[in-house]
């Protein structure tokens, strides 16, 4: 498409030159590595002169040190890259008043957009997997143990989906910055939304599910139970839509062979009871990424559904250098 | 020679709301012309160009800009003209050169090519010495030159000014008539710029169109103007300003 290659390459000069993009990066970097560092010293502790278990890399992403893992952490917080990334892309030129100028240009205004994003996902993609790397790197040296084929091919799937979960809040932030004309309106509708998806819906959803299925204190045992079931129920289908949710549970499916589900609570009848105690044997990887495809799936879709209103918006917007 | 129409208009409205910012305009500027379109603040002017580039829908009519409709072919329309806004922006971390060669690419000039024409142009609009520098440090005056700059890099047969001397002082105003009538006479680009000046108006322009709330209310050589709108006989002395103030008046 013309001029988005333009468009990345001075994109992508832009946000190298970012001091709020480096500082924002260089925390979350800091933070994440030393998260992973921590747990790598712990395992060396405890499994000196012990049998390495399956899996061993993979829990230095996965086990939670002092307060988060490595990927609840990127799950939380990986979302403000995207979103610094992107809330002020396109509002940022029109305060500048160099959008009726680029405007002006023969390209297509969508060219403007995919640059953009495309410019944002590509650092995203640079920070992800520079995090990925350092911590590797560092695994290899506490732990003493090289990753697998399969420890390697769920880190891959784990990079793009993290890849990919961030870039929808870039997505979504871009968005943001065509419908807002000032950039600290953009800023703060990115960050509430952040907030409102990744901490308020697990809190509104307990109390969604308290009003709608409150658990009852009865001596009936069986009937304590059901209440607890419906009430948990509730809770999970209102977190559904809560894409950090969704993020944190395919992440820990995919780098966690020993879960067979992303649901953190399961109802189980004695025979599942008996298949989890008998055939404790890991998830192949086929059958993780299986369980993630539809998450996969999902994420892309409403990260497309932003993009058609980013377009359908900004297409048709009358652009005044006033 | 028969001129070629590089602009038409016909019936062109604009609604904001209840408010008409352009209504039923229509007008023709002929190949090499410069055409200045005149009326006071919130007259429309802006407003016709962002319809003629593409940048803002009509509400109704028809606009061709070389022949091409600006909602039908974008690109073709914007690969032929040049555009001034009226308070232009630049990438202030960047200097002269990185600007211009940014929107040399966006036009598909190779960076060789446009090397030459960045020096040639700065030279031209006498920013040789300053290219180097931010544009964030850049004067009012500088600024509006750069402007040009950018508008010529890509070699355009039709250019829009949406007030291209305003801020300017007393010099810098006469340098940049100068320099855009030296784009009409020397490269026989078409013109259409906008202003409130009367004097400004008046020196440069082949045609004038008068504006005034929305309507364009004559269009003509100055001479025309005075002999329609004031009865004049030819030869008989004016000031554009009495022209306009009569139509002021009515509009
Ligand atoms: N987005 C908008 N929404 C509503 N009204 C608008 C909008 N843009 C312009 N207008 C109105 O349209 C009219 C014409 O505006 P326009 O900018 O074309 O005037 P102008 O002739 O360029 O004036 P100026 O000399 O101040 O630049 C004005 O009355 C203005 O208030
Ligand atoms: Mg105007």
């Amino acid at each position: 498409m013309r001029g988005i290659f333009t468009i990345y390459q001075k994109e992508m000069e832009d946000h190298f030159s970012s001091t709020r993009f480096l500082l924002i990066t260089a925390l979350i970097v800091m933070v994440g590595v030393i998260i992973a560092s921590m747990v790598g010293m712990s395992m060396q502790e405890e499994l000196r002169g012990m049998a390495k278990p399956d899996f061993i890399f993979l829990l230095l992403f996965t086990s939670t040190g002092k307060l988060f893992s490595f990927i609840q952490f990127i799950g939380f917080f990986g979302p403000l890259i995207g979103i610094i990334l992107g809330f002020d892309a396109v509002n940022r030129e029109r305060t500048g008043r160099t959008l009726s100028k680029l405007a002006s240009q023969p390209i297509y205004r969508d060219a403007i957009i995919n640059g953009k994003f495309l410019a944002g996902m590509t650092m995203i993609a640079i920070v992800m997997v520079s995090l990925v790397l350092i911590i590797s790197g560092l695994g290899i040296r506490l732990i003493g143990v090289v990753p697998g084929a399969e420890e390697l091919g769920r880190l891959l799937i784990y990079l793009v989906l993290s890849i990919l979960y961030i870039s929808f809040w870039l997505g979504a932030a871009i968005l943001f910055s065509v419908v807002f004309r000032s950039t600290a309106t953009s800023a703060l509708a990115s960050l509430a939304v952040w907030i409102g998806l990744s901490f308020f819906i697990g809190l509104g959803g307990s109390l969604l599910a308290d009003a709608i299925a409150p658990m009852q204190q009865t001596a009936d045992m069986a009937q304590a139970q059901d209440s607890f079931v419906k009430n948990a129920e509730v809770q999970r289908a209102a977190s559904l839509l809560s894409p950090a949710t969704l993020y944190g549970d395919a992440t820990s499916t995919i780098l966690d062979p020993l879960r067979k589900t992303p649901r953190s609570f399961v109802l189980m009848g004695p025979m599942e009871r008996i298949s989890l105690s008998r055939f404790q044997n890991p998830l192949p990887l086929i059958q993780s990424v299986v369980i993630v495809a539809p998450f996969l799936i999902s994420l892309v879709a409403i990260t497309f559904a932003c993009f058609g209103i980013c377009y359908a918006v900004f297409m048709r917007q009358e652009i005044r250098s006033t | 020679m028969e001129k070629e129409t590089v602009i038409r208009m016909e019936e062109l409205t604009k609604r904001y709301g209840a408010q008409t910012a352009v209504n039923r305009l229509s007008l023709e500027v002929l190949e090499g012309e410069i055409f200045g379109f005149l009326g006071p603040n919130g007259a429309g002017k802006t407003t016709t160009m962002l319809m003629l580039l593409g940048l803002t829908e009509p509400t109704s009519g028809t606009v061709r800009v070389c022949g091409y409709d600006p909602a039908r072919d974008p690109l073709k329309v914007k690969e032929l003209i040049g555009y001034l806004p009226e308070n232009v922006g630049f990438y202030e971390d960047m200097d002269a050169r990185q600007n211009l060669r940014y929107i040399a690419r966006l036009n598909r000039i190779p960076d060789k090519v446009s090397a030459g024409r960045i020096d040639r142009l700065l030279e031209e609009v006498e920013l040789a010495k300053e290219a180097d520098k931010r544009v964030g440090s850049y004067s009012k005056g500088m600024r509006q030159r750069l402007g040009i700059a950018e508008v010529l890099i890509k070699e355009p047969k039709v250019v829009f000014l949406d007030e291209p001397t305003i801020g300017l002082d007393p010099d810098g105003t006469n340098r940049m008539l100068d320099l855009i009538q030296g784009l009409s006479r020397e490269r026989r680009m078409t013109i259409f710029f906008s202003s409130h000046l009367l004097d400004q108006v008046q020196r440069l322009s082949d045609r004038i169109g008068i504006m005034i709330k929305g309507k364009l209310v004559a269009v003509g050589t100055l001479d025309d103007l005075a002999q329609r709108g004031l009865g004049l006989e030819e030869g008989e002395a004016y000031t554009l300003e009495e022209i306009y103030m009569k139509y002021f008046k009515e509009g």
